[in-house]
């Protein structure tokens, strides 16, 4: 499995527990599996919606257009970089930084600390380093 | 590559079938509706009280918490009820269940969630958290494991919540509510007994306040609606 292809699973990953936090907000979901309660104190807080809209459907669009660009890299005509890697590297470096305000939020804010969320951080930020990785070995290819 | 795209097809079904499972996985148990009222479940107990027994006015409240028009009263107008007639001293505030079981099957659930809550002197809490929450539980599933949660972030001492819960013990206190609010004729949610009138639905606080100012002016029955 190469670089690309990882970066496609890992979007998978982030698609279900952003949909599986979306449909909790959504009142699809009865309750999250979470232990010690801390991601429903995470998920009823403000701080769950951004600009208006759930979080937990922002993951769902950003993983959904990762995932989509990810296969789109796959593609044999852009084997050798182009811009589907250039935007994936860019979104996923967006969606990494907004992992840390998320981060932030839960530490020092809310003071509980979401499980799901922390999945999602973690696969966001691996999705960014082999993006980035992925794309700097683009740069040595054509440079 | 067609292997790599069997496994992405495989991960997406796995995914759905397990999203599929925990939306139809509910451990909420099912309050009985037209349970039988036992001398037991109402002996002492006048609702859920707020304010002073001695405050000139008693405003009791009808009310269903799956509601959308309760929530709204307690959201909005509810505050300025606690805060500037019940903390003053001119109203002792009641709190009745009146769950209209279709289409609100999570109502009985709630009331009885709060009552538990109640066990722990947190009923105000949990009933706050529950309106406040409506539009979560509301269209789920599983409301009761939502209402555990809220238990659990309340402070409740879960072990307890979860044991009142299964005893269902609250569901003839429900009944007994419903069937006073039907007796005395409240017929929708939220309704507001104050003095011997009945006032349908969601009364801003302005309102409130002037019918308990009028009562406490006259000292007697209270003003028409």
């Amino acid at each position: 499995m190469n670089r690309r292809m990882a970066i496609a699973v890992l979007c998978v990953g982030g698609l279900f527990v952003s949909a599986y936090l979306w449909m909790f907000k959504l009142g699809l979901m009865g309750t999250i599996a979470c232990g010690d309660g801390a991601c429903v104190t995470v998920q009823l807080s403000p701080y769950s919606e951004f600009l208006g809209l759930d979080v937990a459907l922002l993951g769902l669009l950003g993983y959904g257009a990762m995932l989509g660009l990810a296969l789109v890299a796959l593609q044999p005509r852009f084997a050798g970089g182009g811009w589907p890697v250039r935007w994936l590297a860019l979104l996923a470096g967006g969606g990494f930084l907004f992992s840390l305000y998320l981060w932030y939020l839960e530490l020092f804010v809310i003071h509980a600390i979401c499980r799901w969320c922390v999945a999602s951080s973690i696969l966001v930020t691996l999705v960014f380093v082999l993006a980035v990785f992925e794309d700097r070995g683009r740069h040595r290819v054509t440079a | 590559m067609n292997r790599f795209y069997t496994m992405i097809a495989v991960l997406v079904a796995v995914g759905i079938g397990l999203l599929l499972y925990l939306m139809n996985r509910s451990s909420s148990p099912a309050v009985p509706v037209q349970v039988a009222v036992t001398a037991a479940d109402t002996a002492g107990f006048p609702g859920y009280v707020l304010g002073s027994e001695t405050a000139p006015v008693t405003i009791t409240e009808y009310a269903d918490y799956q509601c959308p028009a309760c929530q709204s009263f307690e959201m909005v107008e509810f505050p300025y009820v606690r805060e500037r007639l019940v903390q003053t001293g001119k109203v002792r505030y009641v709190y009745r269940n009146f769950p209209l079981d279709q289409p609100h099957r999570w109502a009985r659930l709630a009331a009885h969630s709060a009552a538990c809550a109640n066990d722990q002197n947190k009923f105000w809490e949990q009933h706050e958290a529950i309106y406040r929450t409506q539009g979560q539980w509301s269209p789920s599933g599983d409301a009761g494991a939502i209402f555990r949660n809220l238990a659990q972030q309340g402070g409740l001492d879960l072990t307890a919540y979860d044991a009142c819960m299964r005893s269902l013990k609250y569901a003839g206190r429900i009944q007994a509510s419903l069937d006073e609010g039907v007796r005395i004729g409240v017929n929708s949610t939220p309704s507001f007994r104050i003095g011997d009138r009945i006032f349908a639905g969601v009364q801003p606080y302005d309102r409130l306040k002037k019918v308990v100012d009028s009562l406490i002016a006259a000292g007697g029955a209270a003003p028409a609606p």
